[in-house]
């Protein structure tokens, strides 16, 4: 049911963890659905430098956590803020219908972190107006 | 040790070889319709009887009382259905439980939305035993059938069905009583006479028979509409040409298992007992799912708190471990197991669920295996878990 690249990710995730200190957390899902998903962000002069996540949730949330961590990192905010969920289900070579929803919570999870960091910083980012993550994401 | 360790063996056991052996003449030489009157039909229609006598023998039954069908999903359709129907006329309650296989709850649903007939689920205690206190208060004059499982499939909770039958029977004897023994055949007794039910399904692939066949059986004297019209076969009671193949399958899986019930249940309670210490010992925040003793003999359902169950199975498929979730994920819907919810566990704990069926196939040593990496995997996953 799952693509070579989706048990890879969920085998073996990248950017497993927590940082200290972060300077975005964003936090999306609940457990009521069966997923929660918490993302750390590291980010200097505009750029993400460091990215962490811990995702209770299956194989596909736990992979599309993985997938999206590796495509923000390393991006500036803006190109980080152009990335969606397709992008995540394209890099995990596609993603079961009654999945889509997970790649949608690993992007409202990173646009969350986002979000607090824009709030905790005071700034105004353009791409987040009206960004609010879905109460229900399925 | 297998490769592949095989620990689902509620959702379905392999074939026995003697049942394969029994089979396989009537997968070329024998395949004339039992129906037909000229000489090479007589092996089936032989064939088919034994069967019916070996399989009523299994429950206590009379062979007159058994009537063959495609499976436990027929067979309590049409006990539901047919028993409903057949008796509208002299009320419109009928009575279930809240942890029935879907097969039974959604005939249910349908007599509900589709015919108007009032429905009780009756609740289960947080051991998953039915509460009989709550049934007996819902009897009602306009009561005219009560269907609760003897053995849930999930948990593996047995319940308490002579019990039942008489509360039920006492209150008023015309009502009918149907119980799923799907689960329950071949793991526990199970005795038509004793339970005083008057209609009980069974299947064979849950033991060591083949898919596609199944029995319901209806005590002399109760009447209930067919559910499949069409030819007389089955005393006119289920059309359509006997599923002979399966049937002599079914009749030899249904002696054998009847035979070896005594030894194979106190190897599986042996076998689930080990694993149940193991896990509990060995593994932190783990929540045992149903009674830990009213339980069918190979049945082990536990959650792994703070882990998702898709996940849990996924990983130990990696390891060559087959078993199954009452996870959101697993189910295809978005809610997690209705028998889980049933016994008041939150939604975190149920998505976390994980359910191995031992067969009789099943050794210690794929026991151990599986504790070791289960406790590999649990590390693991809770190091990614926010929970």
């Amino acid at each position: 049911m799952y693509t070579k690249k989706v048990m890879e990710h969920f085998m073996n995730p990248h950017n497993v963890g927590e940082i200290d200190n972060a300077d975005g957390i964003g936090e999306v899902g609940n457990v009521k659905c069966g997923d929660i998903m918490k993302m750390y962000l590291k980010i200097e002069n505009d750029i993400i430098t460091d990215v962490k996540f811990k995702t209770f949730g299956c194989a596909s949330a736990i992979a599309s956590s993985s997938m999206a961590t590796d495509l923000i990192k390393g991006k500036t905010i803006k190109e980080a803020l152009a990335i969606t969920n397709k992008d995540v289900i394209d890099s995990l070579d596609g993603l079961p219908p009654v999945k889509i929803h997970c790649s949608v919570l690993a992007e409202q999870a990173f646009k969350s972190a986002l979000k607090d960091y824009e709030e905790k910083n005071n700034l105004h980012i353009p791409e987040l107006i009206g960004f609010v993550p879905d109460e229900d994401h399925h | 040790m297998n490769n592949h360790i095989y620990f689902d063996n509620a959702a379905t056991t392999f074939i026995d070889e003697a049942v394969a052996n029994e089979m396989k003449p009537f997968l070329k030489d024998y395949f004339g319709n039992p129906s037909s009157i000229y000489k090479y039909s007589s092996a089936p229609v032989k064939a088919i009887s034994l069967a019916r006598e070996k399989v009523s023998r299994g429950i206590g039954a009379n062979p007159s009382e058994i009537y063959f069908t495609s499976g436990g999903s027929e067979s309590n359709n049409w006990a539901i259905i047919g028993s409903t129907l057949r008796n509208s006329n002299k009320g419109n309650h009928i009575i279930t439980s809240k942890i029935e296989h879907h097969a039974v709850l959604h005939a249910f649903d349908y007599l509900e939305k589709r015919h108007g007939f009032n429905v009780t689920y009756i609740d289960v205690n947080s051991e998953g035993i039915v509460d009989l206190g709550q049934l007996k208060k819902s009897l009602t004059p306009e009561t005219i059938f009560v269907s609760i499982m003897m053995a849930n499939n999930e948990i593996g909770t047995i319940q308490p069905i002579k019990e039942i039958s008489q509360i039920v029977k006492d209150f008023n004897k015309s009502i009918i009583v149907h119980t799923d023994a799907v689960q329950a055949f071949g793991n526990i007794p199970v005795d038509v006479i004793d339970l005083e039910v008057d209609l009980l399904t069974i299947t064979a692939h849950k033991i060591y028979g083949p898919k596609g066949t199944g029995a319901l059986f209806i005590k002399k004297g109760t009447v209930i509409d067919n559910l499949i019209h069409g030819g007389g076969q089955e005393k006119g009671k289920r059309a359509g040409t006997e599923n002979v193949i399966g049937i002599v399958g079914f009749g030899k899986a249904s002696e054998l298992a009847v035979k070896s019930i005594k030894q194979k249940s106190k190897f599986l309670i042996e076998l689930r007992e080990h694993l149940f210490s193991r896990v509990i010992s060995e593994i932190p925040d783990i929540v045992i799912n149903g009674s830990r003793e009213n339980r069918l003999p190979g049945n082990v359902n536990f959650s792994v708190k703070k882990i998702e169950g898709e996940a849990l199975i996924l990983s130990l498929d990696h390891f060559g471990i087959s078993c199954s979730s009452g996870s959101a994920c697993t189910s295809g819907s978005l809610d997690p197991s209705h028998v889980l919810i049933a016994l008041g566990l939150d939604h975190g704990t149920a998505h976390g669920s994980l359910r191995i069926s031992l067969g009789k196939d099943n050794t210690k040593e794929e026991v151990d295996y599986f504790v070791d990496r289960l406790k590999e995997i649990t590390e693991k996953l809770r190091l990614i878990s926010p929970l």
